[in-house]
């Protein structure tokens, strides 16, 4: 199958032209860097289905960061049919930079001018008859998002694959040119592919190529020594950049024609749009408080049970449903439910008649079938499936961030603030993409050019709590609100995440300033201009993530969970047991219960305080399972006949606080197991920032630097036992229980004197390294 | 009156005349189209008075006020 590869500048339209052409629903975003791996797909529409290859954005083929490396060896080492050039036609002299130098390499070209929608819409015109009369390659314009003219696209394309295209250069500098003769005379002597092209590079003193090439560099340098430029002296990268640049603005000046009269207006207009937008959000005093209130409103969009805190306003006019289906619907004791907690509620409901409705069928079945099918498989993969709407509503409202171009704005904002500790700005963004999945955000780190940052960056992104820990955060957070009569979940939810974040902010300061030392990588970036969200992109997105959370719900957590109700329900014997904790799991979890006690959920907890224990080791699996074990082993737990357990269950409903039907997994446990609201808050931080789940610690070892992977699991454990121990012993101070308080308070100033000496330490040895810097 | 970069007030337009550093950070910068020759429009600075978003070869380019130090222009006299 012949293979076309997509190539061009980042945020160009490459990936949109991908998913156009091949039906595939692959992310694309407002920033530059979003594609970081080749992908791969089939257009079908020619007389032979082909490959096409969609490519990292790069603006030159002298890669500067690790994903910009794979655009380069895939265009000159794996021989693409054709070059598939998307260039934006908004934006065409920094995008024929890069043509420049693809026509350098001996392979058929055609150049896609993209976006002519957006040019048309402001009455301009580029005429791609002068550009391919200069550029000596085909010239299509397209648009990849109205899906415009792409048959005729690769109708063209598929005409130039079949006859092979010297590569030659533009460059026009007479005795540049006989320098580049001469030294791919010398390559061509060494049998190299692409001559032209390496040897331009070699003169242009290109990292990778002085390396891969040093035997020629002395003649290279022979060569150089003998010629002068008036301008630029020997400074030959300078000298071939404005040979490059000089001929685009030389020849394509006169290609695009905007209307003269209303040019000069187009540009105020378009300009003060961006400008406005601009000038509110990256604010030089409001930026970063907008930043933070945004990110504040998506959260309790998505979380509040009391929305916009207008609860009290109005308890006594609101209908509340009582005894319909639509009680606790959209409005609960709190206030007005937001949109993501209805979603939640109306999924959370359906998914509990359901199961109701099945255990009634199997009333006169056998109880381990009736136990294996309601407690083993349904509890726990609805109560994943249950947040599956929640999730999306976050999701979207992150998508929305990206696909408008504030997610660069935000790189922009935060540069300052992420220097102070030791990272650039871009770093933000595969963090903030940690909110989603640590997966792709790790891999997205290759945009990071500096080994050291990315190394830090990736071993703090599962600090931003992904979408799989937010059942654990929300199980947990709803089980507090009802167990200690807090009626906040959104700012219980809120503040973990705060945390996960605060943790990460320690953690690469002590790492940048240990273990990982170096300066700030540079922050050179692109930004996009504003536009509204693609409803398309958007819908794709969401399809996507919820397409993943259902495959995998019934797949890797539907598996673990019928273990994991198997090990609970069974025991030693191979016998159904009447209580859990005399069953396989009871009996493992009560051996590793006491590790978690100065966490909070350890050996003070009642016998079945080992449920935690076993939720959290389960989570190393897929994270999903903390809140698909707990439920399941709440479920056990209530339909076990043990009298403990029969007689919480009663009281509650005697206290009206549960309902036979509709009893709350988490406040179950947390009733059951005498479990403190540090300890619950203790725990939540602890699945966090402890060891991701499976993929993400895959990922993890591909990306890393050979070597730091099993650095980086000592450190997940380290910082998620430490952590939790520090916020448990902290937060029990608030307490009323003068035995806790005994050892809480010399422990939290035990931990805040030695937060302060290994601050002291670390600003005393940064002044002397500085002082000795400054002397030699 | 050759200025740098840095020195540059929000809003002021300039002609780069020269690009000093070294090795991939100067290289990059040529790559992003910061080469002799460019005209250069300070948009705005960063909240914290750095990184800067400058106007080049017709699009937003941000870079530090450490990487703007680098790019020397030519700018009117007023």
């Amino acid at each position: 199958m012949k293979r076309f590869a997509l190539a061009g500048n980042p945020n160009c339209g490459k990936t949109t032209l991908f998913n156009s052409l091949t039906g595939s629903t692959a992310h694309v975003g407002n920033w530059p860097g979003v594609t970081v791996e080749r992908k791969e797909g089939t257009y079908k529409r020619l007389e032979e289905p082909v490959s096409i290859i969609d490519l990292p954005g790069i603006y030159s083929l002298s890669p500067y960061t690790n994903e910009e490396v794979i655009s380069r060896n895939y265009i000159l080492d794996e021989h693409p049919d054709v070059v598939i050039n998307i260039v934006d036609a908004t934006n065409l002299e920094r995008n024929l930079y890069l043509t420049t130098q693809l026509l350098e390499i001996n392979v058929p070209v055609i150049v896609a001018l993209n976006m002519m929608d957006v040019l048309e819409k402001a009455n301009a015109s580029v005429d791609e008859k002068i550009l391919e009369e200069k550029l000596g390659v085909p010239v299509v314009k397209v648009s990849a998002l109205k899906e415009d003219n792409l048959d005729e696209l690769m109708k063209k394309a598929y005409e130039v694959s079949k006859s092979p295209r010297e590569g030659r250069t533009i460059i026009s500098n007479k005795d540049l040119l006989h320098l580049i003769g001469d030294v791919s005379i010398a390559f061509k002597g060494k049998k190299v592919e692409n001559p032209l092209f390496h040897s331009i590079k070699l003169v242009e003193n290109d990292e990778v190529e002085v390396k891969d090439h040093s035997d020629l560099l002395e003649m290279v340098n022979e060569f150089k020594k003998t010629f002068k430029d008036d301008t630029f002296g020997e400074d030959f990268e300078a000298l071939i950049a404005d040979n490059r640049y000089h001929y685009i603005a030389d020849n394509f000046a006169n290609a695009v024609k905007k209307p003269e009269v209303e040019e000069n207006e187009a540009k105020a207009v378009k300009m003060s749009k961006s400008d406005k937008i601009d000038k509110v959000l990256t604010h030089r005093v409001f930026g970063l408080l907008i930043f933070a209130a945004i990110l504040f409103i998506v959260f309790h969009l998505t979380f509040s049970e009391n929305l916009f805190f207008l609860g009290g306003l109005f308890s006594e006019v609101a209908p509340s449903f009582e005894g319909t289906i639509y009680e606790g619907l959209f409005w609960t004791d709190g206030g007005i439910n937001s949109p993501g907690v209805i979603l939640f509620n109306f999924f959370d409901m359906s998914f509990g008649a359901i199961i109701d409705a099945i255990r009634g069928a199997l009333e006169s079945a056998p109880a381990w079938l009736s136990g294996f099918l309601c407690d083993g498989v349904l509890t726990g993969l609805f109560a994943i499936l249950g947040f599956l709407p929640q999730i999306l509503v976050l999701f979207l409202f992150f998508a929305i961030m990206e696909d408008t171009g504030y997610m660069a704005r935000v790189a922009f904002i935060l540069d300052r603030m992420f220097r102070k500790f030791g990272l650039s700005g871009r770093a933000f963004i595969p963090m903030i993409m940690g909110f989603g999945c640590s997966v792709p955000a790790m891999i997205n780190t290759r945009t990071l050019a500096d080994d050291k940052e990315r190394t830090a960056t990736i071993r703090v992104i599962p600090f931003f709590s992904c979408g799989a820990k937010l059942p654990i955060l929300t199980a947990i957070a709803g089980g507090i609100a009802m167990a200690f009569g807090f009626h906040h979940v959104d700012l219980i939810t809120y503040s973990m995440y705060v945390v996960g974040v605060i943790v990460a902010i320690i953690a690469v300061l002590l790492m940048r300033n240990t273990t990982l030392k170096g300066d700030p990588a540079p922050f050179i970036m692109e930004l996009p201009e504003y536009h509204w969200p693609q409803f398309k992109a958007l819908m794709i997105h969401l399809w996507d993530k919820a397409k993943h959370f259902v495959k995998k719900a019934f797949t890797i957590i539907l598996a673990s969970t019928i273990v994991v109700w198997f090990l609970s329900s069974f025991g030693w014997n191979w016998h159904m047991v009447d209580s859990m904790s005399d069953s396989i799991l009871g009996s493992l979890g009560q051996l590793i219960q006491p590790i978690f006690t100065p966490l909070g959920f350890g050996s003070q907890l009642g016998a079945f305080g080992w449920v935690f224990a076993v939720a959290a080791i389960t989570g190393l699996i897929a994270k999903e399972n903390v809140i698909a074990t707990f439920f399941m082993l709440a479920a056990v737990f209530v339909s076990s006949s043990n009298p403990e357990i029969v007689e919480i269950v009663n009281s509650l409903i005697e206290a009206g606080e549960a309902t036979e039907e509709g009893i709350d997994e988490a406040f179950i446990m947390i009733a059951g197991t005498g479990i403190s609201w540090q300890g619950c808050i203790s725990f939540i931080a602890f699945n966090m920032l402890t060891i991701p789940c499976f993929a993400a610690c895959a990922t993890a070892k591909a990306e890393l630097p050979k070597g730091q992977f099993k650095w980086t699991l000592l450190f997940w454990l380290a910082a998620s036992y430490i952590g939790s121990a520090c916020i448990y012993s902290i937060l029990s101070c608030f307490t009323r229980d003068t035995s806790r308080l005994a050892w809480a308070i010399p422990v939290t100033c035990g931990i805040l004197l030695a937060a302060a000496a290994v601050v002291v330490f670390i600003v005393l040895r940064n002044k002397r390294n500085a002082k000795k810097e400054a002397n030699a | 009156m050759l200025k740098r970069l840095d020195e540059f007030k929000i809003g002021e337009t300039g002609l780069i005349k020269k690009v000093e550093g070294e090795g991939r950070l100067r290289r990059r910068l040529f790559d992003m189209g910061v080469t002799p020759g460019a005209t250069v429009y300070l948009r705005k600075k960063a909240p914290l008075g750095d990184p800067y978003e400058i106007t080049i070869r017709g699009y937003e380019l941000t870079l530090r006020k450490s990487e703007a130090c680098l790019v020397i222009l030519e700018v009117e006299d007023k």
